[in-house]
């Protein structure tokens, strides 16, 4: 056993520990993976409905659909549109869908649905996605705009320090309620809060050579049904686009805020229909975080995702919910036996037991079990006097404890108790060893040493059944199955623990004091 | 409770986690263990190397061959059935007298051939082996144990535990059978472990029960100071072991037989930790001192010699 082989050993370890929970981090992180279980949040649905009045001749809609959402993730789309012919474009990353019918006769009405669910980590895809805008071209305008425009900017520019504090302040100038005479003559024509105010403000802009860009979205707010789209103002700086309230110049965008589209175009155009009309509708619905993530696994075809044990058809899944809880359940066993030391049968037949505790519930679990187990080994005694082969008699012992459970289902039924019934699934075989390990303790090391090892069992069996029926370790165990190589790790470590076992501070008791009281007088004599 | 991890270091005291990862997997290779887990093979070993056993009056393989239990044993008054591959002194009967058809085991209490058949059985069964495979039944020579233990044991066979390391008696317990151990030589079924103090062969501290006792749970009578009769013959032919089964650490049991002196019981690779209790002293510390030492003597003299310089 070299040092070396003990280095590699630990180095080992470490890295199948990290890997581990590196793995995890990243679930969590870029799909959102809970780590406790039944979160639930929302998914928002944002449906547009456009409305309008066919003329009966062929008509052509087209609606900006939503490409980059903010600080939202779109999981899923959908068009609804009997009878008309779709075409989703795509200029610039700018997605627009085109809706066109032959015939549009009396009102049509037209359905995009998008799914949408909040995202922290949001890209930064923006600023690839476009590149650094040119500075516009400063407009010629006319009087008196042009003295109005050239006077305010002149006095904000003085009052600001960079870009976007100009932005601010000259929206603060622009907004006021009591504006002055320059004011008033940019106002004229466009009321605060539509999309030509926003208009208004960028036309302004430009005059000082500010990259500006109108961008409409909807707030997703908690309780809100019909929502208004929101006209935005954003700033290019040079280095980023920085939203602004076209209404107060505060920086920022509003809460929940999705982005529609960013664009001047207008967000409808109808060809060959009249009074059209576009309205949004809200809701939410509840899903867990876990579905979530795994949606958002597609929809960023995540490496991971394929690690995702949601993947598997649900019967399978099940089957594996228990599994994984397995290596827990040894990983108790592993500490009991061999850092604590309580005695107990087998390799892994606590292990066993919990996993019919899991079936019957604890309290019918033990009760069963010291049932059967107790009238068994009694049988298994009477057996005894009657000079029987191995084979043979730990078959009989079988026979008896399935008539046991059998009397016991049948009884619990009588009494309309159902716990019995889940008995059926206490693995026989296992409890008929329970019992043949126990009587010949009990031969060989008497009742005590036998009811103390029986105990033992059941104390672990006990502590595996809790810690496998945890909901929060059900959960991480699933989601995160890459925690196995965690548990490996601690089983590689355990492997090479060689200091005392809690019993043994107990069983060398003695020692321990003696090595106190020669400690004593040898100081005494020196 | 870190205190006491702190004294029981500084006593040298080994744990089952060490003993296994430190001493019995390093230095008893699985191979090995066939010529200690095996004791129609082991006392084979034995009887080829001259190192004396007790004598093996029959084997029975298979269940057919109960039949031939009582011829093997038409002649004799007294035996022992034992599995061949058993464990922690499991599935050892002994007989120590016959009246009639019954057999008359050290507790006084009878048993007919029924009886014994039947435990042959599960002898053959596998009920007592280790990892519960088929397994044969030995019946063997019954060692009648030096009257000088009488006082301080309790029915049974006294016999003497040597543990050997890497070839070398590294420390030695007296193991005393006692009512609770139904006249076993087993610490884990109640028996007594006595110290011996290895350069002497006198005995010193005892534990039962894995605490510490000064006299004779059953008699009273006093544990220390008994002096062991053929002390260096006993360090000797437990220390032959070594050549016998090259196990670096390894358990020899050994019974003082009145007639016959030392003989070698049965040899354990994975001998258990009480003796330390027993002894009131840690293994560690002389089993380090062993491993200090580079290159070990062949002879077995001289082996017996190193003991001086680890106590």
């Amino acid at each position: 056993m070299s040092v070396m082989r003990e280095l590699n050993v630990k180095i080992f370890c470490l890295l199948l520990a990290l890997t581990s929970l590196g793995l995890m981090y990243a679930k969590v992180k870029t799909l959102g993976l809970p780590l406790v279980p039944n979160q639930t949040s929302s998914i928002w649905a944002v449906e547009a409905r456009v409305e309008f009045d066919g003329l009966g001749r062929s008509s052509t809609v087209n609606l900006d659909i939503p490409d980059n959402l903010g600080n939202f993730l779109k999981l899923d789309e959908f068009f609804v549109s009997r009878n008309y012919g779709l075409n989703v474009t795509s200029k610039q990353k700018d997605r627009r869908a085109e809706w066109s019918i032959r015939n549009a006769k009396g009102k049509q009405r037209l359905y995009y649905r998008i799914e949408v669910v909040p995202e922290d980590s949001v890209s930064k895809s923006d600023t690839i996605k476009y590149k650094i805008p040119v500075a516009p071209v400063k407009p010629e305008y006319e009087e008196p705009l042009a003295s109005a425009i050239e006077d305010t900017l002149g006095k904000v520019r003085s009052e600001s320090a960079d870009i976007f504090t100009f932005v601010s302040q000259l929206l603060v100038q622009l907004n006021d309620p009591s504006p002055n005479k320059n004011i008033f003559v940019i106002q004229k024509g466009a009321v605060p809060g539509t999309e030509q105010w926003v208009k208004r403000i960028m036309y302004v802009l430009e005059g000082a050579r500010i990259s500006s860009r109108m961008v409409n979205g909807i707030s997703l707010d908690d309780g809100v049904k019909d929502a208004k789209l929101i006209s935005w103002l954003e700033v290019h700086n040079g280095q980023t686009w920085e939203g602004f309230d076209p209404l107060s110049g505060n920086k920022g965008y509003p809460s929940n805020f999705m982005r529609w589209s960013i664009s001047d175009e207008p967000m409808l155009n109808v060809e060959g229909g009249r009074n059209e009309h576009l309205r949004f509708t809200l809701s939410q619905r509840p899903y867990s975080e876990a579905d979530i993530s795994q949606e958002r696994a597609k929809t960023k075809q995540s490496f991971l995702n394929s690690w995702s044990l949601y993947k598997l058809a649900l019967a399978s899944q099940h089957v594996y919910q228990i599994l994984l809880m397995i290596p827990l359940g040894a990983l108790v066993v592993v500490l009991m036996r061999t850092v604590v030391g309580v005695p107990c049968f087998g390799t892994f037949m606590p292990i066993l037991i919990s996993l019919a505790f899991r079936e019957t519930e604890l309290l019918w679990g033990i009760i069963l079990f010291c049932l059967i187990t107790g009238s068994g080994l009694a049988f298994r005694f009477f057996l005894e006097r009657l000079n029987l082969l191995l084979v043979p008699r730990l078959s009989a012992v079988l026979v008896m404890v399935i008539v046991l459970m059998l009397t016991i289902s049948l009884m619990s039924n009588d009494l309309d108790i159902d716990r019995g019934i889940s008995i059926a699934l206490f693995p026989i075989v296992i409890l008929t060893m329970v019992i043949e390990r126990l009587s010949i303790t009990w031969e060989e090391a008497g009742a005590f040493g036998a009811i103390k090892e029986g105990l033992g069992s059941l104390f672990i069996a006990i502590i595996g059944y809790f810690v496998m029926t945890n909901n929060q370790l059900e959960h991480l165990m699933f989601n995160f199955p890459e925690l196995l190589l965690f548990i490996l790790a601690i089983f590689l470590t355990a492997g090479r623990y060689t200091g005392y076992r809690i019993s043994e501070l107990i069983r060398f008791k003695d020692l321990a004091n003696e090595e106190d009281k020669n400690a004593k007088t040898n100081t005494k004599t020196s | 409770m870190l205190k006491r991890i702190q004294k029981l270091r500084e006593a040298g005291v080994v744990g089952i986690n060490a003993r296994n990862r430190s001493y019995v997997m390093p230095h008893n290779p699985r191979k090995l263990y066939k010529f200690v887990d095996d004791k129609v093979y082991t006392k084979q070993l034995a009887e080829e190397a001259n190192i004396a056993v007790p004598k093996l009056y029959g084997l029975i393989t298979t269940v057919h061959e109960i039949n031939s239990f009582n011829q093997i044993i038409h002649d004799k008054k007294d035996f022992v059935v034992k599995p061949a591959h058993g464990s922690g002194g499991k599935g050892i009967l002994v007989i120590d007298n016959r009246r009639g058809d019954l057999f008359i085991k050290p507790n006084n209490t009878a048993i007919n051939s029924e009886a014994i058949r039947y435990h042959i059985e599960n002898i053959l069964g596998g009920v007592y082996s280790l990892g519960g495979q088929v397994d044969q039944a030995i019946i063997e020579y019954r060692v009648k144990f030096d009257p000088i233990f009488n006082s301080i044991s309790y029915q049974g066979v006294p016999d003497i535990r040597m543990l050997i390391y890497k070839g070398i008696p590294a420390m030695a317990m007296l193991r005393l059978p006692t009512q609770q151990s139904d006249g076993k030589a087993n610490l884990h079924q109640g028996a007594v472990g006595v110290g011996i103090n290895l350069m002497t062969g006198t005995t010193t501290l005892a534990v039962c029960n894995d605490r510490r006792v000064y006299e004779h749970p059953d008699f009273g009578s006093a544990l220390s100071d008994v002096h062991i009769p053929d002390w260096q013959q006993l360090l000797f032919l437990s220390a032959s072991c070594y050549q016998l089964a090259p196990l670096g650490y390894l358990g020899v049991d050994i019974v003082l037989d009145a007639e016959l002196g030392p003989l070698i019981l049965e040899l354990n690779a994975r001998p258990g930790l009480a003796i330390q209790i027993a002894n009131g002293q840690g293994l560690k510390h002389r089993l380090d001192a062993i491993d200090k030492i580079k290159t070990l003597p062949e002879k077995i003299e001289d082996r017996i010699s190193i003991i001086q310089t680890i106590l």
